[in-house]
């Protein structure tokens, strides 16, 4: 069960407590009576399935009520940033850098102190168990 | 117009009790129950009328005499009173607000006990320790399958809220987590 | 009566005195309480415990734990507690325990199936693919049941589980997997920082591998002793939880850790308030993984007779059971730990037959102590096959270089190829591991998670080693997790044993061209020789030889066989061992049964069920409940002597003759306050709502963004401000969060906000020509009269002296009220509605009448009519959408080209010819019940029912332009016969609508 963190409860809480409401920032037009076939489409038809890194929209619906917006790897359900809904929608290469900042070292066992157990670093499922030389165990990482 | 007599209260738990070493459940009294939602520029004038303060911060809660106040989410908050409606205190005010009376809809049981944070673990999934959970905390949350309010109202003690026709589940779901917790 | 158990070894082990006698297949055997039931067998000389999966070769006690692939045994408790495939090395004996050997017919001793063992080479890996595969049909109808019933080794239970499993979710700030001499010091460091520490061990007795590790020692006295006053400490500390019997058996993302604690399966009678087992959900800020090691067996043949076993089992046997596993003992190496075992015997009084080491030369410490003792040391020698049959008899041994064969008679023969890291549950929480060239085994490599190993699971071999890497890490995650800065004194006059070195793959008599049985994975019986066909046969991916072997797949999931089988492929593909790859270690560690799974959720707590006020009363009348999602609603009331047709008759007659009172309490309800109210619901549904009077009500209709209808109700607008509304009862959840969602995300500057007030109200529908007689009496503050409250609005007052918020409405098409009240006051107000509708013979109707009823008036029922692909047009609601509206949610969807094409599927009402044919749900509809399969179909019918008040049969359906087709005979193919029937319309009763003012 993951934990994820409510930006309105200011924690992490437990994925129990949340409901995944699909892909973010879809704007409703405001005249969508107006819409051509094909923008109607592209609004409630066409989703993206990354394999990475998606913007999604999650509801605390046994907590606050709120929707917020969480930006998650699909590949391996980190969450890499929750924020608010109606916050503008934050800047993928400057989210990632900042995790980079804050991952764990990757000696063996090394552990930062502010490595909480919701903010870990994680590896797609076809790197996990490749047999490799102890000597590279700190390359390649998700 | 016949004149008629006031129809009786029957609440959905009447008789339920239960009582472990370390882990005891009881009803709480029927209460009033207001659902009260605010935007932040009505918050001091609602305080004001409701007498006591509204909480502004996660999962914390305020009390004053027989009324309280949890925060549920960010202008949400449920105001229990014991003893007088809240909805008398509210209804005057005209600042920005919704108040909706929930006072059947509810139903309140106490889990008391030194396991009382154990029985409530058995479904529910946050971390009750006094470090995240101190007295005066409240979160709506999850029990086994449903949803509650949760309410640590002492060292030892929580409030569970849930719906009426959820607490026979809700009772019998803390009973058997109870029984385990005082095992 | 029992005899004496006459391998148990006075002075040696741990247990206690007190008895236990138990049975197994039926013999009466004494043991001692504490004693596994492997080490109680033992003690009596039992080696035999059962027969192999696929050749039913004979099979006895491999190992002292949880590694076990041979010792599976069934325990029967009572007729309903028969637990199969039970490892006889985990279970612990108590009074009376009753164990019973599997996979064998009709004995252990005799069994049938061994036919299967003299027929092996026919059974070579990939057997069952290339065998059963023509013909085909074969497959089915005789090989697959065949197989199956031959498969398998336990047997299940077949009655139901009467005992209670219980669930736990629980925080820690260091949870420490393994109670171990790494996990007990990393636990104790954990603790003396002052953090929230949980300790966990899959045996009774914590200690791990000072279980058998007797010379071992910490603060210069036994290590044993050090490790149980440590443990006491850590117990007596409010802050810490330690759970022996549990076993870490799944590590999920976040740190969250599952545990199965199994409670009562040691006692003789458990007290009924234990669960069986517990399951702890654990999230813990950082985990120390303490596993241990786990010893591998020597790949020679004959290597699974009963009576061969890992040398550290016959250890632990010995040292912490006091039981010697035989009277002449042999033993074969390819490391020093296992000379301590022989050490430790043959202190004992146990004779050793010889030392058969693998290696060419070794002259350890051990191996002098060994030798010392008067040992026969054979180094550079070989195990090349092995005697007896129920047990072993005797072990041939010759020079790995060839040379003559010498055969040293053996009752037991012990075995180690080294120790195999535990890294499982590291591996689990997606941490990757490396393999280590200069000691030939993987080790945690890469951490993905908030944890550390230590000790024998992160290599660490020596105990002093072990111990001070333990101690660091438990501090440390204390002090990163409470911030504290105490350090945690380090326990001095430590010194232990090294459990370094070994092999991996087949000895010399088992090499590469050999066909002798050489068993790499005992439960699924897959050899050396089955893993190099695989190889040969095109395998080359260690994930496809361990499917086509079958190697590591069982329930012990190649614990002991996993690292032999690699090597194996390995070798004989030519390449090293890291570049063929580990398989995936998954959960469960170890098996969990399915009650721990399920925990509290059975019985009433499967799901909750949820009943209204006014429930009690229907009960007591006898009414029939049928289940609507959660809910339990009202069915019907039969009185003496009706069935659910003559009941529902009488109910739809007595509404439309004089009036019946239903319960609508399980209507979702949903409170909209705020200024922008009236707003927000022109959003949401397809109505117009801002000219809606205050006091009256409309039945709105929900879409979807898609144009399709996705719930319905009557709305009643209380003030300016404030609107009633109601949903369906199934819809009542997703109605709630779909209004949230636009309101927060679409619309999020409207001042309007939304209570569920469901449950705040219990709802009585009074319907019927007299209802208006029978609410009068006990109505306060409001004017009924058709003049002041016509159809369709709504007041507040009071009713039997409390608050109401009563409804002119009607769903059955007569004058008609609902009567909301507060939940708690809705049975009494009730009871007086129900002794006013008694002076006019009114009934109290469910659910399958209300549905009658509607259905005579042509409503419908959002998800009986509507699946999801109705718009309103094709329901014919097209009234009910605001045509000057400029914006609600589906507006855009109902536009969309395929919703207004012609030949859409419309609501329509169907005849039948004969009056007294009731069409069934679901049903198609044909033009030509004579088209050859596959026909046409035209739609199909929605709703049917027999109607008392009309006389004849009733059905909605969904017809392909079913309005222009009014008056036209199609018929409906069932298998007895086409039926035929008439296109009408969809109101079949008083189609005028002067009953609703009636």
């Amino acid at each position: 069960m993951l934990l994820i963190r409510c930006p309105y409860c200011e924690e992490e809480r437990p994925e129990l407590e949340f409901r995944n409401g699909g892909q973010a920032h879809i704007a409703r037009s405001t005249d969508i009576v107006q819409e051509s076939a094909e923008a109607f489409e592209r609004f409630f038809f066409i989703r993206d399935n990354p394999k990475g890194v998606i913007f999604e929209r999650w509801r605390h619906i046994h907590g606050c009520g709120r929707f917020f917006n969480a930006v998650r790897d699909t590949i391996t359900d980190k969450f890499h940033h929750t924020y608010k809904a109606g916050e503008p929608q934050p800047d993928l290469n400057e989210l990632i850098a900042a995790n980079e900042d804050r991952r764990m070292d990757e000696g063996r066992g090394d552990m930062p102190a502010d490595q909480g157990p919701g903010s870990w670093a994680n590896v797609p499922p076809d790197q996990i168990n490749v047999a490799e030389p102890a000597a590279d165990a700190s390359k390649g990482d998700a | 117009m016949a004149e008629t007599a006031t129809a009786q209260r029957r609440t959905s738990l009447e008789t339920r009790g239960f009582d472990a070493k370390g882990a005891s459940l009881t009803l709480a009294p029927s209460s009033f129950r207001v659902s009260l939602r605010a935007p932040e520029a009505s918050i001091s004038v609602l305080e004001e009328a409701l007498g006591l303060s509204l909480p502004r911060l996660p999962k914390t809660s305020s009390e004053e005499g027989t009324r309280a106040a949890l925060w549920l989410g960010p202008d949400e908050w449920l105001v229990i009173d014991t003893e007088t409606d809240p909805l008398t205190a509210s209804r005057g005010v005209e600042a920005l607000h919704s108040a909706v009376d929930i006072s059947h809809r509810n139903v309140g049981i106490v889990a008391s006990g030194a396991y009382a944070a154990e029985a409530v673990n058995g479904g529910c999934p946050q971390d009750l320790s006094p470090e995240a959970f101190p007295v005066g905390a409240c979160s709506r949350t999850v029990l086994g399958k449903i949803e509650i309010v949760l309410w640590k109202k002492a060292e030892n003690s929580f409030h569970i809220e849930c719906w009426r026709s959820f607490s026979p589940y809700a009772f019998a779901f803390l009973t058997a987590s109870a029984r385990d917790a005082a095992a | 009566m029992a005899e004496p158990a006459s391998f148990r070894v006075s002075g040696k082990g741990r247990l206690g005195s007190k008895g236990a006698n138990f049975t197994f297949d039926g013999a009466s055997y004494q043991g001692v309480e504490g004693d596994t039931l492997a080490s109680a067998l033992l003690a009596n000389g039992v080696h035999l415990v059962g027969r192999s999966f696929k050749y039913h070769r004979p099979r006895g006690i491999l190992s002292a734990g949880a590694e076990e692939p041979n010792a599976l045994v069934n325990i029967e408790r009572d007729p309903s507690r028969k637990v199969p495939n039970v490892r006889a090395t985990v279970q612990e004996i108590y009074p009376g325990l009753k164990a019973v050997s599997q996979n064998r017919w009709p004995s252990l001793a005799y069994d049938v199936g061994e036919v299967n063992n003299i027929a092996s080479p026919m059974f070579s890996a990939g057997f069952y693919y290339k065998t059963f595969m023509w013909p085909k049909k074969a497959w089915e109808k005789f090989y697959e049941p065949k197989i199956r019933a031959a498969a398998g080794l336990g047997v299940a239970p077949d009655l139901p589980d009467p005992d209670h499993y219980s669930q736990r979710f629980a925080h820690c700030d260091v949870l420490v997997l393994g109670g171990g001499a790494a996990g007990i010091a990393a636990a104790t460091a954990a603790a003396e920082s002052g953090a929230r520490v949980i300790l966990c061990d899959e045996q009774a007795d914590l200690g791990g591998a000072l279980r058998f590790e007797a010379g071992a020692m910490v603060e210069n006295k036994p290590a044993w002793d050090w490790a149980q006053e440590a443990i006491a400490k850590l117990a007596a500390n409010d802050r810490v939880r330690v759970l022996p019997r549990t076993t870490a058996f799944g590590y999920y993302a976040q740190n969250f850790v599952a545990l199965a604690e199994r409670v009562t399966d040691h006692l003789a009678s458990p007290n009924p308030g234990l669960p069986r087992e517990r399951l702890w959900q654990v999230r813990a800020g950082r985990v120390v993984i303490a596993t241990g090691a786990i010893e591998r067996h020597m790949v020679f043949a004959d290597n699974d007779r009963p009576g061969i076993m890992l040398a550290s089992a016959a250890r632990t046997y010995l040292n912490h059971y006091g039981v010697s596993v035989g009277r002449k003992v042999g033993v074969f190496t390819a490391n020093d730990s296992a000379y301590q075992a022989a050490i430790d015997l043959k202190k004992a009084g146990t004779e050793i037959a010889a030392i058969v080491d693998i290696r060419p030369a070794s002259e350890g410490d051990a191996v002098q102590q060994a030798r010392a003792l008067g040992i026969e040391v054979l180094s550079g020698h070989a195990v090349v096959k092995t005697g007896g049959r129920l047990r072993v008899s005797s072990m041939a041994v010759r020079s790995v270089n060839v040379g003559a064969e010498r055969v040293i008679p053996v009752d037991a023969l012990l075995m180690s190829a080294g120790w195999t890291p535990s890294v499982h549950l590291f591996s689990q929480s997606r941490g990757r591991v490396a393999f280590d060239e200069a000691s030939q085994r993987f080790l945690p490599g890469t951490y993905a998670q908030a944890c550390v190993s230590v000790g024998a699971s992160n290599g660490t071999d020596r105990l002093e080693a072990t111990l001070e890497e333990a101690y660091a890490a438990g501090e440390k995650a204390a002090k990163e997790t409470t911030g504290g800065t105490k350090s945690a004194a380090r326990p001095a006059g430590v010194s232990g044993e090294a459990f370094a070195g070994g092999m991996l793959g087949t000895t010399p008599g088992a090499e590469n061209g050999t066909t002798v049985a050489a068993f790499v994975d005992f439960q699924n019986d897959v050899t050396a020789k089955d893993i190099r066909l695989a190889v040969r046969e095109g395998m080359h991916s260690i994930e496809h030889v361990k499917r086509f072997t079958t190697n590591g797949m069982a329930t012990d999931q190649g614990k002991t066989s996993n690292m032999h089988g690699l090597a194996i492929a390995a070798e004989v593909l030519g390449k090293d061992i890291p570049s063929v790859g580990l398989t995936t270690f998954r959960a469960p560690y170890t098996p969990v049964t399915f009650g721990t799974i399920v925990g509290h959720a059975k019985g009433e707590l499967f799901d909750p069920t949820r009943r209204t006020p006014i429930h009690p009363w229907a009960e007591a009348q006898g009414a029939a409940f049928e289940d609507v999602g959660q809910w339990k609603r009202a069915w019907y009331f039969p009185r003496a002597g009706e069935d659910m047709h003559r009941a529902v008759d009488r109910e739809c007659k007595t509404v439309r003759e004089t009036a019946g009172l239903f319960d609508a309490s399980t209507l979702g309800k949903i409170e909209v306050v705020g200024p922008d109210a009236a707003k927000f619901m022109e959003i949401l549904y397809t109505n117009p709502w801002e000219k809606l009077e205050v006091g009256r009500c409309r039945y709105g209709i929900m879409l979807r963004e898609d144009g399709f209808i996705y719930d319905d109700g009557v709305v009643g607008r209380l003030a300016s401000d404030r609107f009633h509304v109601t949903t369906t009862t199934g819809g009542a959840p997703r109605v709630m969060n779909h209004m949230e969602d636009y309101l927060q995300t679409e619309f999020p500057d409207l001042k309007v906000w939304l209570t569920s007030i469901t449950e705040q109200w219990a709802v009585i529908a009074v319907q019927g020509p007299n209802s208006r007689k029978i609410i009068e009496p006990l109505v306060e503050g409001i004017d009924i009269s058709d003049a002041a409250m016509p159809h369709m609005s709504v007041r507040e007052g009071r009713i039997c002296g409390v608050p109401t918020r009563l409804f002119r409405m009607s769903f059955t098409g007569e004058r008609g009220f609902e009567v909301n009240v507060p939940a708690d006051y809705g049975q009494a107000v009730w009871e007086a509605l129900w002794a006013e509708g008694q002076k006019y013979g009114a009934c109290a109707y469910g659910t399958e009448s209300m549905h009658v009823l509607r259905a005579e008036k042509g409503y419908i029922i959002v998800g009986q009519e509507t699946d999801g692909t109705v718009s309103p047009y094709d329901a014919g609601l097209d009234w009910a959408i605001g045509k000057k509206k400029r914006d609600f949610v589906g507006i855009r969807g109902l536009k969309r080209s395929d919703l207004v094409a012609d030949g859409r599927k419309q609501l329509v009402g169907l005849r039948t010819k004969n009056p007294r044919t009731v069409l069934e749900e679901g049903a198609q509809i044909v033009a030509n019940p004579r088209e050859p399969v596959p026909m046409t179909m035209l739609g199909h019918v929605t709703s049917s029912y027999w109607s008392e008040n009309c006389g004849h049969s009733i059905a909605l359906a969904l017809l392909q332009n079913g309005r222009k087709r009014m008056g036209q005979t199609l018929w409906v193919p069932m298998p007895d016969g086409a039926i035929e029937v008439e296109v009408t319309g969809t109101v079949f009763f008083d189609p005028e609508g002067g009953r609703l003012n009636g």
